[in-house]
Parts: C-alpha cells; structure tokens; sequence
C-alpha cells in the first residue's frame, strides 16, 4: 500500500508540473493530494486526511478548475518556459534535490532515533490524536492548547472572505 | 516497515517538483498549483515527524492543520486577484504582468 502510494504521489507530482494542458496538470494535483491523504490514514491521522480530502480535494481543486476555466480554459497555451530557461529550473531543482538526498542518506540523521511505522512500539498512553483529544486541545488556553491560533485562522478566514469579494467583484 | 526517510523522500520529490513548476511555469494558475505542492509536502513532513519522532504529542499535528487552512485561504485570494487581472489583460500569463514590475 504504501508502494502504491509512493508511487502514485510522485509520478503524479512529476507530471503535475511538467504536462501543458494547466487543466491536466490540476487533475495530476488532485492525484498527489488523494495519495498524501492516504498516507495520512496510513501513520494513523484519520482526522488529518479526511481534512485534507474535504479542504484540499474537496475544496481548493474545485476553486482551481473554476478558476481555470474562467480565465484561460484547458487551451494549451504555450505553458512551458523556453528551453533555456526551463533547464535553468531543472538545474537548480534536480541540484537541491540530490544535496537533499546525500545529506539525508549519509549522515543517518534518525539512525537509532526512530522506530519504523509499523513497529511493535506504537504510541504509548492515551492516543493525543483522536477526535476528542483535537477538540480538546483545539479550544484549550491551558499547556499545548491551540485557541489563539484557531481564533486567528477564523479571523483570517473571515478577511479572506470579505476580501474574495472585494477583489473579484464587478466594478 | 516505513522508515521516516522514505517518506521525506517522497515529500522532497514533490517539494522540488513544486520548485521546478515555479520557476518554469509561464500562467499565474500553474505557478499557484506549484505552490500548492510545496506547501503539501510541507504537510506531509509536519505529519511525519510528529508520527516518527513525537509519537505521543500533537504540535506537528496541528501545524499541519493550520497550514491546510492558511492553504486555502491563500489560494481563494490569489484566485481572486487572478480573475480580476484576467478582466483587465485577458490573460494571466506572467508575460503579460508587467505593470507592476518595479
């Protein structure tokens, strides 16, 4: 399962960024987000995945497919840098990503440190994500209580609607 | 058995797919969906380490909720402003964009 996963979110992140068709490239991005979920369901975050299917695919994929089809539509535009400069990209992303790698793989950074998912040392005690441990700590000003900042995302959530509206309103 | 590497691996991927997208994408759209990966993988980390290294806290849990929801508040705005600049340009190629340049 995992394998699957992997692969599906990788191949699907790969072609999310360099199919031309913007409208393919949305769908290839709905495909990694699934994936992530799933592997969010896999470590055992139940909550964190169906937040990320409801917000995420649910919601921001459907923003972006509108958003898509009123401005450009799926006509392949020219999406693609000229070569140059897309080997320029290529350059700077693949160099990171195999720095990424040799510091990851050589220095063992988690060696000893971490059990495998899967291993016989599960979380010990009361399980600190169930649903009613969320709620708990969500509205909670004691230690590792998080009302500040839920009251601030609700704030900002609140500014983004009204400036949505602003913004894309017909003058 | 997963180790906690393959996982930051997978999330490297995306993260430097999201790199790559940004830099060589020509629509404002397909730059927003680059941007959208790099902060998913993000998520994925926040989550991992949580899992892997915290198992019984909760802090990485809840970074990667808030970023969901700072996620989609960024995308409705940017959305937004792209649709208002595709009535004043008729187009959202950053080409195109150059009033506000300097």
């Amino acid at each position: 399962m995992f394998v699957i996963l992997a692969v599906v979110i990788m191949l699907s992140s790969v072609a999310t960024v360099v199919t031309k068709s913007i409208i393919r490239a949305a769908t290839y991005l709905l495909f990694v987000l699934l994936g992530t979920a799933g592997m969010y369901f896999l470590m055992g975050y139940t909550f964190l995945g169906s937040v990320q299917v409801m917000v995420y695919a649910g919601g921001i994929i459907v923003l972006y497919v509108f958003a898509i089809l009123l401005t450009e539509g799926a006509k392949a535009d020219p999406a693609l840098r000229k070569a140059k400069d897309a080997s320029w990209g290529f350059i700077v992303s693949l160099v990171g990503f195999l720095i990424f790698l040799f510091v990851l793989l050589k220095q063992k950074l988690f060696a000893g440190l971490v059990p495998a998912l899967g291993a016989p040392s599960e979380p010990t005690g009361t399980d600190t994500t169930s649903i009613d441990y969320i709620g708990h700590y969500m509205l909670s000003t004691g230690d590792g209580g998080y009302l500040l900042p839920f009251e601030a995302v609700s704030v900002l959530l609140l500014a983004c609607i009204v400036a949505g509206l602003l913004i894309a309103r017909k003058r | 058995m997963i180790q906690i590497e393959y996982i930051l691996i997978i999330s490297a991927v995306m993260m430097f797919a999201g790199i790559f997208g940004f830099l060589t994408r020509r629509s404002t759209l397909a730059i927003l969906l680059s941007i959208e990966l790099m902060l998913n993988s993000a998520d994925l980390n926040f989550a991992v380490f949580n899992r892997m290294l915290y198992p019984n806290g909760h802090e990485g849990y809840f970074f990667a909720i808030f970023a969901i929801a700072i996620a989609a508040a960024e995308s409705a705005i940017a959305i937004a402003i792209m649709i208002n600049i595709y009535r004043k340009i008729k187009g959202i190629s950053v080409d195109k964009l150059e009033k506000m340049k300097w």
